[in-house]
């Protein structure tokens, strides 16, 4: 359980006050409907929610510039929405959609997006993660002054792509944020049962590169750990944000939850990122209940909308098949 | 007396073979990711944790190269270790380890250190798991020296061969077809170790020969059941071992039926089933009526859209176009 107090939200601005609440609603209802989705067999394929872990991809983000970068795992939906690519394009991707962002060649777990430099959805275990020191090695020698920003699991980080790349990064000062979200658990494997160090931040230190733990289910620590670090990258070279957060529901759409007790879920639900926020924002007069239900309505309405969007959507006709398999376009 | 059939699933037989060599030979343990208190990923190993206690169904981390040499390092002195790797996609963080290290220790060391374990993992599409859960690299695997490369695609194979594999002396790498892990059916109870080589006739024909195994035996079975209805005769060949190849079956069935479809959810270039074709063309080029004819998966990473991932799998239907076509019976 994390100890650490709550960022006030007085002095916050309402607006964006208010647009933190919205984007973490949406990422939250977006999920909840794909369960729905799942269960009426029109998303197929493995389907791993972002619940209960909002605040992290939604407080990572109010710091990126649209020249910035991302690399996400294939837990991507919320990182998705709170870079700003469209419910549509993503419900279309996982109805199979021509429309869907990957085209629907890639599913749930391959969202890409050019237009918002989300370079996807990567589902091998740290296999996005040296894409991330190269595309801020890119922009490096390109003098883009841009950041990427890498998300991955604590899972990952058994990985030897991890530590190889964190390496390199250093060594090569290339602008990135590693951005840990630490949920306790790779599937069914506890954090203890897999790391010799589980203190995340220590572990990283030994590449010399500045690592810090923040409460991932504080949308405002994450924000404000962010800012620091796009200055911190911008002006020196990588550092590595472990963000303490919990899955609330099932490691992909089913799993029988062997590995964890429901007492223990249950006590980090009361952590829920979007009711202590929501609780902060009623006490700093930030937040009214009315403005709350039109948010809510107002999300509802951008999911059915996109949920409509993916249904009239059309196939690939399959003479396709063997398309984007190499470039059509010479460059 | 009629011998007792017991019915079980291709899952149910990979776990029973791991079973009853734990219980046998207390130098065999199993180690991999989730295989423990998850139950594994795919829910093979369910259960064994309770019964053989942490040491022997061992959790590991995400670390496929780690764990994988770790296998190696102790079958050399001594034990007999079952590592699984959850899909093949996946094994390719350990091929380093299994091409430079499991296949060739023997051969280096001028006969001194063998490596007797056993690599099992999942392979294959259907589920609309897209590009990076669903590709069939087994006939890549069986390029190798120096390992055995075993591809049960019966419920009684999937036992037998997972049996002898524990026994054997040197490396084997076990395929289980994730697609088949729910197929049922009933298997002698007595019926124990199958050999590691050799072909089987699965069902005798004389107007052509389907040359298959794994998770497209049942898809070959069913095409040769379509085909009987038109009054063609198909025999079933099931490869069983992809290295080494049952070169004598393969020629046989040649010689017998005088026609020949491969059917192989691997690509086709640089393949199994090129080299099947090849080995037909040196040994049995004169017995053939027809060319020899392909049926794989289109050469294309697997897509999640649902018609476009079954438009690039090898199909019943595309199985008996194909034979029609090669016994000039098509439109
Ligand atoms: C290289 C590799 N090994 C195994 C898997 C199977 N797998 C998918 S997700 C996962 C757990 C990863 O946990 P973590 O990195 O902590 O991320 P989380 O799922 O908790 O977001 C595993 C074992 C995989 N996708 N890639």
């Amino acid at each position: 359980m994390i100890t650490t107090p709550l960022v006030p939200a007085t002095g916050l601005d309402r607006e964006h006050a208010h647009h933190l609440m919205r984007q973490m609603l949406l990422v939250r209802r977006f999920e909840e409907k794909c369960v729905e989705l799942y269960s009426a067999t029109k998303i197929r394929g493995f389907l791993h929610l972002y619940i209960g872990q909002e605040a992290v991809a939604v407080g990572v983000m109010q710091s990126l510039l649209p020249r910035d970068s991302i690399v996400a795992t294939y837990r991507e939906h919320g990182h998705a929405l709170a870079r700003g690519m469209s419910a549509r394009s993503i419900m279309a991707e996982m109805f199979g959609k021509l429309e869907g962002c990957s085209r629907g060649r890639g599913g749930s777990m391959h969202l890409f997006d050019a237009e918002t430099n989300f370079y996807g959805g990567n589902a091998i275990v740290g296999g996005g993660i040296p894409l991330a020191g190269g595309i801020a090695m890119a922009d490096r020698m390109l003098n883009r002054d841009a950041v990427t920003a890498c998300f991955f699991g604590e899972g990952a980080m058994a990985e030897g792509e991890f530590h190889e790349t964190m390496n390199l990064a250093e060594l090569w000062r290339l602008p990135v944020i590693f951005c840990c979200e630490n949920n306790m658990y790779a599937m069914g494997t506890a954090l203890w049962r897999s790391e010799s160090e589980t203190n995340l931040a220590v572990k990283t230190a030994a590449y010399e590169m500045p690592s810090w733990s923040v409460n991932g289910m504080d949308v405002l620590a994450v924000e404000d750990a962010v800012r620091r670090a796009m200055t911190l990258v911008r002006s020196n070279g990588p550092c590595f944000i472990e963000f303490q957060t919990y899955r609330f529901r099932a490691h992909s759409m089913y799993d029988p939850e062997l590995y964890r007790e429901k007492a223990e879920v249950e006590e980090w639900k009361e952590q829920c990122p979007i009711d202590t926020f929501r609780t902060r924002l009623y006490e700093a007069d930030l937040l009214t209940d009315d403005e709350l239900q039109a948010m809510e309505q107002s999300v509802a309405e951008e999911i059915e909308d996109s949920i409509a969007f993916a249904e009239a959507g059309t196939l690939e006709p399959v003479e396709e098949l063997e398309r984007f398999v190499y470039s059509e376009k010479q460059s | 007396m009629g011998t007792e059939m017991i019915k079980m699933t291709y899952r149910d037989a990979c776990r029973e073979a791991m079973r009853d060599a734990m219980h046998r030979d207390s130098r065999v343990f199993l180690m991999g990711e989730d295989v423990g208190m998850y139950g594994g990923c795919f829910a093979v190993s369910r259960g064994l944790l309770d019964e053989f206690g942490p040491e022997r169904i061992r959790d590991t981390p995400l670390s496929e190269g780690g764990f994988v040499g770790i296998g190696i390092g102790a079958a050399m002195n001594g034990m007999r270790p079952i590592v699984e790797i959850m899909t093949v996609n996946f094994s390719l963080l350990a091929l380093d380890q299994i091409l430079n290290n499991a296949a060739t220790l023997m051969h280096m060391s001028g006969g001194q250190f063998n490596v007797p374990v056993v690599i099992r993992m999942a392979t294959g599409g259907g589920r609309q798991l897209a590009a990076q859960h669903s590709h069939s690299l087994e006939g890549w695997y069986a390029h190798i020296p120096g390992i055995k490369i075993v591809a049960p695609g019966t419920i009684e194979d999937a036992r037998g061969m997972l049996l002898s594999a524990i026994e054997d002396p040197d490396p084997v790498l076990v395929f289980e077809a994730t697609a088949l892990y729910n197929m049922e059916g009933e298997i002698p109870a007595d019926s124990g170790a199958v050999p590691l080589e050799g072909a089987r006739v699965l069902r005798e024909g004389e107007d052509i020969s389907l040359v298959s195994y794994g998770s497209s035996i049942p898809k070959t079975l069913e095409a040769a059941a379509a085909l009987e209805a038109d009054g063609i005769d198909a025999e079933v060949l099931d490869l069983r071992s992809l290295r080494p190849l049952d070169n004598d079956a393969i020629l046989d069935t040649v010689r017998k039926t005088h026609r020949v479809v491969i059917v192989d959810e691997g690509w086709k270039s640089g393949s199994l089933s090129a080299e099947i074709t090849a080995r037909i063309v040196e040994g049995a080029f004169y017995e053939l009526d027809a060319p020899v004819a392909r049926v794989c998966t289109a050469e294309v990473p697997i897509p999640y859209a649902r018609h476009l991932e079954e438009a690039a799998l090898p199909s019943v239907e595309r199985i008996v176009s194909t034979v029609r076509e090669a016994l000039g019976t098509n439109g």
